[in-house]
């Protein structure tokens, strides 16, 4: 349960941050007030966009809109032409430039880019989920859309769909909810957002609008970088630990008494306390072991499970690093749980353990 | 010849014999005195043991005939050191249980008295080899079985049924690893409470066999607790108790 949850927890992050490095922007612009992960809706000024644009050293420079439709699935409106030209030419700062750099940043496995005004691109792991092809509809914040495309994963989100169409039907006419900026020289990026947030936030450079590299708003898409999921995941923890604790602890108390008999023999034969205990404790550590190994072979049943069944909501990584950390708190807790049967078994009397059916 | 001339002279002849060696005095190995143990059910207090004596010599092959209720396992279990007696002493092998530590018991189990009981108490996960095994392993002693153990096992008839585990086995053949359990650490005392309760006449025969077998070759003090005066019959001698006394 532990790897599970930290898994996802990890896995929707990472996803979330090679989507917003798979549209090959290299600077981030939020509204004020926002955080990593807001789904926010569109407080900024479509303006914005033209004067960031005009900026020396920006190629191109777009803003979407960004709705949320339940859960933790987002729609974006975007510029479809300009988000997909960014795309096309992606690089990290200092990379070579990739060799399919000029094929087009969205790779559409079926159908194609957005025309009309009610056209809906997806993702191939929405598209999977929803069993979606191009030329079905789907309806949406109450809205009918139009499937024209079905693009390969990694882009953005796993719903696009016309800016201005998104605008109208949220009633956010002219406002948009993030800028993305594409450099001439990705390499310039840090000394052109501390430039941005001067102007941007003339006098109080640190707050107001969210201005990020690339790099800093993917590093920012972490567990410990936010603070609610990391509390939620230290909560989720604290009480997997609790309840496999209580798990453990009845099953050992059960299994004590079911071995009163046993437990009486030994002592008949002269077995003491610590002949007794040692038995005991090797048997629980023996089973938070392989609980611990079954646990991880489950957690990559969960992964094929939320890969199949739900691949666009939930994506559930491998996280190694958490595999001593919750072996730890089962053998922990095991031998915790093992304490107060053991104790008891090493003081019952042995005529009474023998007598026990 | 006078009465007085023939007194004479018997008493010159006894002057001229030498004198014999005095007899050997050897303490019995399991002595009780006054022995009580009162349990307490409920809000009733039950008086299992009402002031028994015993003796039993070394070697001896005793039985202890009851009816049930008599107290005669609350003395099995008194003597093997497993619940403490209210009142009175018990000493073994010169050693008074009053006064040991449970180490002390432990190590008295271990090394001491051995036991066998009605409902044969094998370990069901574990081979009737590794039932005899585990015995010497609590004593820390190695798991091998030298060959004169493995002799007792062809006697007892098990020595090709040792990788089975008990739910394979006979009643009898149950009683038989038991048995092998019980001695396998040699000790000088074997307690038996009701061996062969749970067998037919036919396995009960070779248990009580093996055991005055066991008593004869070995020499190992043996106590059997029975409510069968025919398996009783097996013993050296045989001793009577009802209500918590030795009659």
């Amino acid at each position: 349960m532990i790897l599970t949850l930290v898994g996802v927890s990890y896995g929707t992050l990472d996803a979330s941050a090679r989507r917003a490095r798979g549209i090959g922007a290299d600077i981030f612009v939020r509204p004020p007030g926002s955080s990593t992960i807001s789904l926010s809706s569109a407080p900024m000024s479509e303006k914005v966009i033209k004067v960031l644009g005009a900026m020396p050293g920006v190629t191109l420079s777009t803003g979407t809109i960004i709705q949320g439709i339940g859960g933790f699935d987002t729609i974006q409106g975007v510029d479809f032409p300009t988000i997909d030209k960014m795309a096309s030419v992606w690089r990290k700062p200092g990379d070579p430039e990739p060799p399919d750099a000029k094929a087009g940043g969205f790779k559409f496995l079926s159908g194609g880019p957005l025309k009309d005004e009610d056209d809906i691109i997806v993702d191939e792991f929405y598209a999977r989920q929803k069993k979606l092809k191009p030329g079905d509809t789907i309806k949406l914040i109450n809205h009918d859309w139009h499937v024209a495309g079905v693009y390969e994963a990694g882009k953005l989100a796993r719903m696009l769909v016309r800016k201005d169409t998104l605008q109208r039907l949220t009633g956010s006419e002219d406002h948009i909810s993030a800028i993305y900026l594409k450099l001439a020289d990705p390499a310039q990026s840090d000394a052109f957002v501390e430039t941005l947030k001067q102007k941007l936030n003339p006098g109080d450079p640190e707050h107001g609008y969210m201005i990020y590299t690339v790099e800093d708003f993917t590093s920012q898409l972490t567990v410990n970088s936010i603070p609610m999921l990391k509390d939620f995941i230290y909560v989720v923890i604290a009480v997997a630990t609790v309840v496999g604790f209580i798990v453990v602890f009845m099953a050992m108390y059960t299994a004590v008494l079911e071995r009163t008999r046993e437990i009486g023999i030994l002592k008949a034969v002269g077995a003491g306390p610590g002949y007794i205990l040692n038995i005991l404790f090797r048997e629980t550590l023996l089973i938070a072991i392989f609980g611990t190994l079954f646990g991880i072979v489950l957690t990559y049943g969960t992964q094929w499970l939320m890969a199949h069944a739900v691949p666009a909501s939930l994506v559930q990584e491998t996280v190694y690093g958490w595999w001593g950390i919750a072996a730890c708190i089962a053998i922990f807790g095991a031998l915790l749980g093992t304490i107060v049967p053991a104790m008891r078994a090493v003081k019952q009397d042995a005529t009474e353990a023998l007598s026990y059916e | 010849m006078s009465d007085q001339q023939s007194s004479a002279i018997q008493t010159v002849a006894f002057q001229n014999l030498e004198p014999l060696p005095a007899p050997v005095a050897c303490p019995p190995i399991i002595q009780v005195r006054e022995l009580r143990k009162i349990f307490r059910v409920g809000e009733v207090d039950v008086e299992a043991l009402q002031g028994v004596n015993l003796d039993v010599a070394r070697g001896e092959f005793l039985s202890i005939v009851g009816t049930s209720g008599s107290g005669k396992s609350t003395l099995f279990n008194i003597l093997g050191g497993l619940t403490p007696p209210t009142s009175g002493t018990v000493t073994i092998n010169g050693k008074d249980l009053a006064n040991m530590t449970d180490v002390q018991r432990n190590e008295l189990r271990k090394h001491t008295v051995g036991f066998v009981f009605q409902k044969y108490n094998l370990l069901p996960t574990l081979t009737a080899e590794q039932n005899i095994q585990i015995v010497r392993d609590v004593a820390g002693r190695p798991i091998t079985f030298d060959d004169r153990f493995k002799e007792v096992l062809q006697m007892l008839g098990i020595d090709k049924r040792l990788h089975h585990k008990p739910r394979a086995l006979s009643g009898g053949e149950q009683q038989r690893v038991a048995i092998a359990r019980a001695i396998v650490n040699g000790p000088a005392i074997l307690l038996a409470d009701e061996p062969t309760g749970n067998l037919d006449s036919k396995n009960s025969d070779i248990v009580l066999n093996l055991l005055r077998d066991l008593n004869k070759r070995l020499g190992q003090t043996i106590l059997m607790i029975t409510h069968n005066p025919e398996a009783a019959a097996y013993g050296d001698r045989t001793v009577h108790m009802r209500d918590g006394k030795l009659i």
